[in-house]
């Protein structure tokens, strides 16, 4: 019974942990462009697609998945410098349906490149699973879980203890002021894209063994990314990590004890739920209207 | 006043009536038509979708929902209840308002994009019901819809008519309905627009602080045009499902719902006539892509992208704007003066 759930658990948090990486990557630019990027989850399968590719040319894991990484900020680099800024001065919707225009583009890339089948890659361990009280956690879990920890607190530290960290924060409270200062901000904007897409090919990678990965596996994760974001009020960073965790966790328990079909409503409910009673998320700040 | 008014904005519905008929004429096969009265019923809804976004400054990312629940609601009580086409009509029409007003009213009370939120939620959870729930809704295999009955008369593509003497393929009569609708749809969109509601809207939209010092109750009318737009979607789903006679859960998909909003955008927000173009291009692409088979995806991403960076108020608006530069200053001005 007890290790029944905490089997939930286990993987209920392991999933958790790559929506807060993709809900990060989401808060990211919408703190710095008020863009909602749903290209963001597009950067999970670029991640875990090319990782695989480049493990079957015999290329040896880590620097496949820095390679892997590497492509993903490049291409969220170019997404931010050919498609957002060129716009910039557009409607917030018109720069969202520009992003939805960059996912297909991307989408229809991966299946050109990688076809349309799913791709298995090997867990990072060669033990395949541990036992905690009964219930068998998986190792490839531990390594998603410590890669996130990893990412978030080096996110943490670059934004309270790095002048380009807190150039981006300054930019997304007051993007004029921050010109004002000197603060580049188109650069600023270009890092966040960048940055963003970094954490989500982390995320593709590190999730691709246990889920096996597609070219359009970005749909899903970018949507429940986006929903951990806004759970934990659109814009902050401790609200994307609970919000994923939550959404995680709520998730695996539907799939174990109510129905395995309804499994990926669960995330859509829970953003309706939270619509209602608190529409600011859970670490949403309070804002007034400067009219 | 009006009078000066007048040659800018009455022409559009006879001149859209006018190409809707003379379309016909240069449709060489039945195959053509079909896709002239897919695009017919489906701009219709887009024209609806316009009023919520292009005058209420509102982005339903769920739309494709309300579209899928006429189309089921249609196709459900027709088929497994018997019922004839337009009661069933009404009443999807009427679930989808009762939705759109319970999911609308607390959540367009807040400022902001978080309708957006709320209605990529709902569209995704009934999309789910409706791939799950197969002993009502045929699943993911589909459902097989019944001819449409007007009045005791069955309307199927495959039949012909006589129409005053004239013999009229079902297919073309189709068109002409689906044409009528649009036409329809447009002339109470038109209405709405100018109506107190419009003007309402339209001041929403530029400042809803402003326009709620002035005394609109602007989560009133939000939430007004919200379910208006839902209804138009779920009354062209039901004429959508009879006409094409098998419904997927692809029609209440997500994906179904962001070719909606690409239409509106991509055509000219606010615009009418400019959502319809959208709906016609977004429509035509595919046609026009399939010669490119694996890359069509990408093409098609990449159009729409290019499209939206160069023109971001959309083709219309954009095409017009620059019609009016063209006739406004002499071909003789100087270079180098903007």
């Amino acid at each position: 019974m007890f290790a029944e759930f905490l089997q939930y658990l286990f993987s209920g948090v392991t999933i958790g942990a790559t929506y807060a990486l993709v809900a990060l990557g989401f808060t990211l630019v919408y703190n710095a462009s008020h863009v909602i990027n749903f290209a963001q989850g597009e950067f999970l399968m670029i991640g875990g697609m090319s990782t695989v590719s480049l493990l079957a040319m015999g290329v040896p894991l880590p620097l496949a998945i820095a390679m892997a990484v590497a492509l993903a900020a490049v291409l969220g680099m170019a997404l931010h410098k050919l498609a957002i800024a060129p716009a910039r001065k557009a409607d917030v919707i018109t720069l969202i349906i520009i992003t939805i225009g960059a996912s297909i583009f991307l989408r229809g890339l991966a299946q050109i490149i990688w076809g349309k089948e799913f791709h298995t890659m090997p867990g990072f361990s060669a033990a395949e699973s541990v036992n905690v009280l009964g219930a068998v956690m998986y190792t490839q879990s531990l390594w998603v879980l410590a890669v996130a920890g990893v990412m978030v607190l080096l996110l943490a530290l670059f934004f309270t203890r790095t002048l380009m960290g807190k150039a981006i924060l300054a930019t997304s409270m007051n993007p004029g002021a921050a010109r004002l200062m000197g603060i580049r901000t188109q650069f600023v904007l270009m890092l966040a894209f960048m940055l963003a897409a970094v954490l989500g090919a982390m995320a593709g990678i590190m999730v691709a063994p246990i889920t096996l990965t597609a070219y359009d596996i970005g749909i899903m994760l970018g949507l429940k990314g986006f929903v951990a974001a806004a759970i934990g009020g659109m814009g902050s960073g401790v609200g994307a990590v609970v919000g994923g965790l939550l959404l995680g966790i709520a998730e695996a328990m539907t799939a174990g004890y109510i129905s395995s079909d309804y499994k990926d409503a669960v995330a859509f409910l829970l953003i309706l739920v939270i619509l209602f009673f608190m529409p600011r998320g859970l670490f949403g700040a309070r804002v007034a209207e400067r009219v | 006043m009006a009078l000066l008014r007048l040659p800018e904005r009455v022409p559009g519905l006879p001149v859209l009536a006018l190409v809707l008929l003379l379309v016909p004429l240069f449709l060489g096969n039945e195959f053509h038509l079909d896709i002239a009265t897919q695009i017919a019923l489906i701009a219709a809804t887009v024209v609806g979708l316009n009023l919520l976004v292009g005058y209420g400054g509102q982005v339903s990312l769920g739309h494709a929902a309300f579209f899928g629940m006429g189309a089921y609601a249609s196709a459900i009580l027709t088929g497994t209840y018997g019922w004839t086409s337009m009661p069933a009509l009404l009443c999807g029409a009427l679930l989808v308002a009762v939705l759109a007003w319970t999911l609308g009213r607390p959540i367009l009370r807040l400022k902001g994009h978080y309708l957006s939120m709320a209605t990529l939620g709902m569209g995704i959870i009934i999309a789910i019901v409706i791939n799950n729930e197969g002993w009502l809704t045929g699943g993911p295999d589909g459902l097989a819809v019944e001819p449409l009955t007007v009045l005791g008369a069955e309307l199927s593509i495959f039949d012909h008519y006589s129409v005053l003497g004239l013999d009229v393929s079902g297919a073309l009569l189709w068109y002409g309905l689906a044409a009528l609708l649009l036409l329809l749809a447009v002339w109470i969109a038109r209405n709405l627009v100018d109506s107190p509601i419009g003007r309402a809207l339209r001041a929403v939209h530029g400042s809803e602080v402003a326009a709620r010092v002035v005394g609109v109750d602007t989560a009133h009318y939000k939430l007004l045009i919200f379910v208006i737009s839902a209804v138009y979607a779920s009354v062209m789903g039901s004429f959508y499902a009879h006409y094409t006679g098998f419904i997927t859960p692809q029609v209440a998909s997500f994906e179904h719902s962001i070719e909606l909003i690409t239409m509106v955008v991509l055509g000219g927000m606010a615009s009418t006539y400019g959502v319809i173009l959208g709906a016609v291009l977004l429509m035509l692409l595919p046609q026009l892509l399939t010669d490119f088979q694996d890359y069509e995806m990408m093409m098609f991403g990449l159009i729409l992208m290019l499209t939206m960076i160069f023109m971001p108020k959309g083709l219309l608006p954009t095409l017009s704007e620059a019609l009016k530069r063209l006739r406004s200053r002499p071909a003789t001005a100087p270079a180098g003066q903007e």
